[in-house]
């Protein structure tokens, strides 16, 4: 091992990957140096080639990937001309690897403990007894809940933050030099993010361990890195250390990536009560089979107004919007379109009333029949609703791809697998519109996209709702999106309302518990944000103390 | 020493060759990742190779005779390395008139095409020429008997053959050429029909079943079920002697029943797959929004899921088609399929199969039923060939 303080070093590296028989350019003369115990924050938006970045930093590209030219060290070793009996000697023992889904990336046909040892004994690192009990220790100071017990449970029995805690603790194992975290929360709830992120940030502490940290959430990482590299489209934008990056950025694209955050649309006078609302909920209550998901769920949504529905996972806001559509007909309670009662089940609707209520859904490409061109999926309910059929239906097609700001010409006659995933969702936009509906469902529209094109379709959302007079009801789980677009916030926990009202005095306290324990946990851009919060709560007891506060 | 100590000490041998190849690649290279990553088992494989090819040539120019007596395992050797180069050249030229001739997407496809997939298109494009012209190609009509029977294939009167039968005759004189030219117009249109019925009925049951769900599901799936329990082979022979008593006095021909037993018996796996396939199909959102669109059973099935469950469809399609055509085969060489005096491969395989008795020492006269099996085998793997290159298509494996 070299005394020298550097660990990784990359120089001008240049990566290209495979598609349509040719070789197209992904990092282009990336440079960077990683200090010991430092850890670098990768953002950019998908696409950008964080990810290709950071694997490359342990000597290894994907399927269809190459490394064209450059130099990549890790303590001294040339990574890139090493042979794979170097690198695996390197791999797993001092650099390693946590991915964003922990779930997808266990085995789950094996407990815990048992992956945890793989690396240790395989690398002669320590006997399988010894890295058994070291993995109970990492558990222990991960805050894992009984570290004792946990590691002797399979995958599918331990929480998605709690896979996630014990996957570090994997890449623990054997105290690497290098962590490389691979969009560690992004798949996580706000709550849960936090308990990870903490625990994240300490055990890389306290082994000054060096990581690099990939992600595309300015505030996560605000929290986590020492120095921060911008990329865009495999370019480097800029490169400096955490405070002065927040406080001073130098470059156009990283101000806008700082200025999305401040996205807000003007407030709208409050609606008038006694007018109809547009959807009414009455005393939902519904099950999936025996078991419960929703009791006693009321509100109401006016015309023009957005109601922001928010929650962690699995506290009904989903199966809501299911009980409004008729997919789920709810066991109590019915459901008020303009003061009509609907049926509760949407086969028993006639076609009026589907029509006035339309979707969008989270994942664009599952929403989006791949077999379809842009044209038909947009065509098919003007055709279907409004009888237009030949020229007429595609010159409503045409002006709805005007709408939402996507060329006609060039889209119309696409497949969804040639647009991007924010050109999906405007399409999925499309679709809900060409129905000319008065109420949309937008169930987590911009939680699977970057913050930039989120942002775009934020704007475009709001657009629509002035010029149409749409009503929205918006479920999601990001409060920096209520923040932006909501009027009004109905907080669901556990298929319960726990507190509803104005986007104004929900965003004053004094709260409801858990609606503080949910903003307080949205991260901020402030990079102390995370040490005071966590001295505030109390170190020893976050997370899952405080949720059985409640 | 016994045979087996001889393969040891050829892997031994081998192994030692690979080892020193791939250090001297090492030493010569100066150490390029090509030969340094080299595990030993490619090396191996490449010795191997290389001593296969030797032995390959070396047998291919041993003399086909002994003393006198015909050598068969270097005649069947010679015969078998003749027909694949010439395949490999014939589908190597196909390809190429492919990626000239045609529109501009099909010139694209014809050079991204793998040559195991171009030589499984060129195989099944005479057979369907083949199939479709039998009458105008074929020299002599299936039922013609003439007066030679037993001709030797080969047409070399010298050995026992007939310039005129080039292929030879049956045991009661029949040309054994122009039969298996109506060969492929029985059996592959009998089994296109009958692969085609199957895909309709277990097709359409398969994504009604899965976009209805309940209680039309759990009784069609259990039918199937209780068929599939039933050993195909035994299941459609029992139909067929009953459906065989029932034929003349409906005044039925008996093809019609084994067209329909067959299809109905290879229908069930059909349905399992349509059916699985749509399942995923069927939980996608883009369903969910036609169904709250108001969208009718019709429109979901045939507009929304059928678009994207026809590739796994298509590959099985080609898969099914093969084991059709092998039941047909099989049935008509057990005497219930397709009756004479109509040409079938299986049939004709069964009448000339004492002939195999003869390979050893008479290797000509042996090659009689073998022409009629190597046609199934043909045809056979020409359609797995293309068929594998269609799920690589569709599943968008890059390389």
């Amino acid at each position: 091992m070299s005394d020298s303080d550097v660990l990784v070093e990359i120089k001008d590296l240049w990566i290209e990957g495979r598609s349509d028989e040719t070789w197209n350019p992904i990092i282009n003369g990336a440079s960077m140096t990683l200090k010991r115990g430092e850890v670098l924050g990768l953002i950019g938006e998908s696409g950008a080639g964080k990810s290709t970045l950071g694997l490359a930093a342990m000597g290894f590209t994907r399927d269809g990937v190459r490394i064209s030219s450059g130099d990549v060290k890790f303590d001294g070793i040339d990574l890139v001309n090493a042979s794979a009996a170097v690198k695996r000697e390197l791999l797993g023992k001092r650099i390693a690897y946590v991915a964003q889904s922990a779930a997808a990336s266990f085995n789950p046909a094996h407990k815990l403990i048992d992956q945890h040892t793989e690396a240790p004994v395989q690398h002669g690192v320590s006997s399988r007894s010894d890295s058994q009990a070291d993995g109970i220790e990492l558990y222990d100071r991960l805050r894992l809940p009984n570290p004792d017990e946990i590691g002797f449970r399979y995958p599918h029995q331990v929480s998605g933050g709690q896979l996630q805690r014990a996957m570090t603790a994997m890449a623990m194992a054997c105290r690497p030099d290098l962590i490389i975290f691979d969009e560690p929360t992004t798949a996580l709830d706000v709550t849960t993010q936090i308990e990870v992120l903490a625990s994240i940030r300490d055990i890389v502490e306290q082994f000054d361990t060096a990581a690099i940290y990939i992600t595309h959430d300015l505030a996560v990482v605000a929290q986590m890195a020492d120095r921060i590299k911008v990329l865009l489209k495999g370019d480097e934008v800029e490169e400096s250390d955490t405070r002065s990056m927040l406080l001073n950025p130098q470059e156009e694209y990283t101000k806008s990536l700082w200025a999305v955050r401040s996205f807000q649309r003007d407030q709208k006078p409050v609606a008038a009560t006694d007018a109809t609302p547009v959807i009414s909920v009455k005393n939902v209550t519904a099950a999936y089979g025996k078991v419960p998901v929703l009791y006693d769920v009321s509100f109401d949504i006016h015309a023009g107004r957005t109601v922001a529905v928010v929650g962690e996972s699995g506290s009904g806001k989903s199966t809501t919007a299911r009980c409004i559509t008729g997919l789920l007909p709810p066991l109590k309670g019915h459901i008020e379109f303009n003061g009509e009662t609907l049926p509760l089940d949407y086969r028993k609707r006639n076609k009026m009333q589907l029509r006035q209520a339309q979707m969008i859904y989270q994942m664009a490409d599952t929403a989006l029949n791949p077999r379809k061109k842009i044209g038909e999926i947009i065509g098919r309910p003007v055709e279907f609703y409004m009888g237009l059929t030949g020229a007429k239906k595609r010159e409503r097609v045409r002006a709805l791809l005007d709408e939402i700001e996507l060329e006609p010409d060039q889209f119309i006659d696409r497949l969804p697998s040639e647009l991007s995933g924010g050109q999906k969702q405007r399409v999925g936009i499309a679709r809900a519109l060409a129905a000319e509906p008065q109420f949309i469902i937008c169930d987590e529209v911009t939680s699977a996209l970057d913050q930039l094109v989120a942002e775009g379709i934020l704007k475009l959302l709001a657009k629509l709702q002035d010029e149409l007079d749409l009503a929205y009801m918006f479920i999601t789980h990001d409060l920096a999106t209520v923040k932006s677009i909501a009027d009004e916030v109905v907080v669901m926990k556990d298929g319960r309302v726990v507190e509803a009202g104005p986007k104004e005095e929900m965003f004053q306290p004094p709260h409801h518990a858990y609606t503080d324990l949910l903003l307080s946990s949205v991260p901020e851009m402030d990079p102390d944000w995370l040490t005071n919060l966590l001295s505030e709560r109390g170190v020893e007891n976050i997370g899952d103390a405080a949720v059985d506060k409640m | 020493m016994t045979w087996w100590l001889w393969i040891i000490l050829g892997a031994v041998v081998i192994g030692a060759a690979a080892w020193a190849f791939r250090m001297a690649g090492q030493q010569a290279t100066g150490n390029k990742p090509f030969f340094r990553d080299m595990p030993f088992g490619v090396a191996f494989g490449y010795v191997l190779a290389a001593v296969l090819l030797v032995f390959f040539v070396w047998f291919y120019f041993q003399p086909a005779e002994l003393n006198g007596a015909p050598r068969a395992s270097v005649m069947f050797f010679r015969w078998a390395m003749n027909f694949f180069l010439i395949s490999a050249a014939a589908a190597l030229a196909f390809k190429f008139l492919g990626s000239f001739v045609g529109t501009e997407g099909s010139r694209k496809l014809f050079r991204s095409m793998p040559l195991t997939a171009s030589f499984g298109l060129l195989v099944i494009l005479i057979y369907t020429v083949l199939a479709i012209f039998a009458g105008i190609i074929a020299p002599h009509g299936q039922e013609e008997i003439f007066a030679q029977a037993n001709v030797v294939p080969g047409g070399n009167p010298a050995m026992g053959g007939n310039p005129d039968f080039p292929l030879g005759t049956d045991q009661i004189g029949r040309d054994i050429y122009s039969r298996l030219i109506y060969g492929a117009q029985n059996t592959v249109g009998i089994a296109f029909a009958t692969t085609c019925l199957a895909f309709f009925l277990g097709g359409s049951l398969g994504f009604l079943a899965a976009t209805l769900g309940g209680w039309l599901d759990q009784i069609l799936s259990r039918l199937v079920d209780v068929l599939m329990a039933i050993p195909a082979l035994i299941f459609a022979l029992l139909l067929m002697t009953i459906a065989s008593v029932w034929a003349p006095t409906l005044g039925i021909p008996l093809t019609v029943f084994m067209v329909l037993i067959i299809a109905v018996i290879d229908s069930t796996r059909v349905f399992r797959l349509a059916r699985a396939v749509a399942m995923n199909i069927v939980v996608m959102d883009y369903i969910e929004a036609a169904k709250l669109r108001g969208e009718g059973l019709s429109y979901l099935i045939f507009r929304e899921i059928l678009p994207n469950a026809t590739a796994p469809l298509l590959a099985e399609f080609g898969l099914r088609f093969c084991f059709v055509f092998l039941t047909i085969a099989s049935l008509s060489f057990l005497g219930v399929g397709i009756q004479p005096p109509l040409a079938d491969w299986g049939t004709m395989v069964r009448d000339l199969a004492q002939f195999i008795n003869f390979a050893a020492f008479a290797p000509l006269v042996a090659t009689a039923p073998l022409l009629a099996a190597g046609a199934i085998a043909l045809l056979t793997v020409a359609v797995n060939f293309v068929v594998d290159w269609m799920l690589h298509k569709s599943s968008g494996l890059k390389e």
